[in-house]
């Protein structure tokens, strides 16, 4: 059973770890400001759900996991709502998408 | 693994400190300070310092940003000087830094039990604290009553800040004039973060309580608490607005605040010396003297919590209503 | 471990460097706060890496039985350095802003060409 739980855990941490190798390629990667943040937000959301969850199972049933639990929520309220409030910035400062550079006439930032 | 971890670290805090150094847009500086200072918490973890990581990262990660954000809306953003005769700093900075390169070969092996500074006072500490004061977190014990002393002396100097602060911005719009009333203040006219927000900010703050009173059982104290009770306030000052954050808690209760938080440390080494003992010696405040620490350290930490609290929103709102 | 200790040291040198050459060499005030923030967290690394001992845990006494512990008087030290710290920045970013309305420039070099006229 710990042999099955251990397994299963580093399944998830290996995967949460590619998920957030795969956000920080696409965030160096991407065109433009809004697909940056597109490809980070992996990191956020996926990333965060993955390892996370790879340490609660390591956890067990104790306080830990419950704490582990109640930081995975912050986090995957928090993280969304500083995407869209750092792309409406963006948005309201000028800063226009990449599909918008043919009709505008200015390149990518 | 673990070195591994800590190479890592260390190595991502050397490329983000020469990064701030090198860049000219302040905003860009300021936000890898932000990610340096978290680095620099993680690293601190590593080392056993859990108390200090949880500081470093409320107060450099959380309020330091915030402050120099606050700072830079109202200076200019961009570093328009190149720097100044920079081959001679560079030769001067390069030859300090490779004499205390030298310097670190001497000193004693990483983690060694027996070098000279784990075995003089440490150890006494650490046998004591379970037969004098009785609670399980070590460096709030030292911090609250063996060296309560200089733990009074912060206070001092963060009620210090505080009013230097308000005496330098405190006079609101430069030039006096009454700011009027905006229309789409603070992130009013965005839904998704106040309601977010909304949902957030009473378990931020019952988090920070938290953190307050746990600091006996685990890392947390005052100071924690402050910086974490601040952070919520000033997040509801960005979302609905500088005025109604003031409507919320108004300037004379932050002033209050801040002077009430050195009064309560002071009123508690004064009740030692009521009591019959020395200028806070706490073991008279109770019949048991242990029980007396225990509340003693329970009292100031409430002192340092409050007055940090009342000092970090004094000065967020000092810098805040002083428009340019 | 012996090479985790011997790189703790060397990024402190190179920390505490680079923050002092951003107080000495750039001319922007608002930079010169930053190195000297930098500075600040680069003596406290020294301080923490100091007090870790090899197998011990973070000084909380744990609900059974006694433990090898890292010493806590640094911890206690470097608790109020950083709390000291951010009272002196947000001083000095106050400072900072009442320059730039004054001279109307953060520029050290620029303020010193209005103070001499």
């Amino acid at each position: 059973m710990s042999a099955l739980l251990d397994t299963l855990s580093w399944v998830l941490l290996t995967l949460g770890g590619l998920s957030v190798l795969i956000g920080g390629i696409g965030a160096l990667r991407m065109p433009d400001l809004y697909t940056r943040m597109h490809a980070a937000s992996v990191t956020d959301s996926l990333g965060a759900i993955l390892v996370l969850g790879g340490i609660m199972l390591q956890a067990g049933w104790s306080l830990a996991t419950i704490k582990l639990f109640a930081i995975l929520l912050f986090l995957l309220l928090t993280s969304p709502t500083s995407s869209y409030a750092l792309a409406s910035a963006a948005l309201l400062a000028g800063q226009r998408p990449f599909a918008d550079a043919s009709q505008d006439g200015e390149g990518p930032e | 693994m673990i070195v591994m971890f800590g190479i890592f670290l260390l190595t991502l805090l050397v490329i983000t400190a020469i990064a701030i150094v090198r860049t000219d847009n302040l905003f860009v500086a300021v936000m890898l300070m932000g990610i340096a200072s978290l680095l620099i918490a993680a690293n601190f973890f590593l080392l056993d310092a859990a108390d200090v990581a949880l500081t470093e990262a409320a107060v450099g990660a959380g309020i330091s940003t915030v402050l120099f954000l606050g700072a830079l809306a109202l200076t200019s953003e961009r570093e328009r000087a190149k720097s100044w005769n920079r081959l001679l700093s560079f030769i001067v900075v390069a030859a300090a830094a490779l004499i205390l390169i030298y310097a670190t070969f001497d000193k004693p092996r990483f983690g060694d039990p027996e070098a000279p500074v784990q075995v003089h006072v440490a150890p006494w500490y650490l046998e004591k604290t379970p037969e004098y004061i009785d609670i399980p977190n070590v460096v709030t014990a030292v911090l609250g009553s063996f060296r309560g002393y200089d733990t009074l002396g912060e206070v001092f100097v963060v009620f210090t800040a505080g009013i230097g602060v308000l005496f330098l911005l405190g006079g609101g719009k430069a030039g006096g004039a009454v700011p009027e009333e905006e229309i789409d203040e603070g992130l009013r006219h965005h839904l998704i973060p106040r309601v977010v927000g909304r949902v957030l900010i009473p378990f931020i703050l019952l988090f920070g309580l938290y953190v307050q009173f746990h600091g006996e059982y685990g890392p947390g104290g005052g100071f924690q608490a402050g910086a974490i009770i601040a952070a919520a306030i000033i997040l509801f000052a960005l979302l609905e607005g500088e005025n109604r954050a003031l409507s919320v808690l108004p300037e004379r209760v932050l002033l209050g605040l801040m002077a009430c938080g050195p009064l309560l440390y002071g009123a508690v080494g004064l009740a030692g010396i009521i009591f019959g003992g020395n200028f806070l010696d706490y073991s008279v405040l109770s019949s048991n003297p242990v029980k007396g620490q225990q509340l003693g350290i329970l009292l100031i930490e409430a002192g340092v919590g409050i007055s940090v609290t009342g000092v970090l929103l004094g000065i967020f709102h000092a810098f805040a209503a002083r428009d340019s | 471990m012996e090479l985790l200790g011997i790189y703790n040291y060397w990024v402190f040198a190179v920390l505490l460097m680079t923050g002092f050459y951003a107080v000495v060499a750039k001319r922007n005030l608002v930079k010169k706060l930053l190195g000297l923030s930098l500075f600040q967290s680069a003596v406290f690394l020294l301080y923490i890496t100091m007090g870790k001992v090899e197998g011990g845990t973070a000084p909380i006494f744990p609900e059974a039985g006694a433990a090898v512990f890292s010493n806590p008087l640094p911890q206690v030290l470097i608790l109020t350095a950083i709390v000291v710290g951010i009272s002196t920045t947000a001083l000095g970013l106050g400072i900072v802003v009442r320059v730039k309305e004054e001279y109307g420039s953060i520029e050290e070099h620029k303020i010193q060409e209005i103070d001499e006229r």
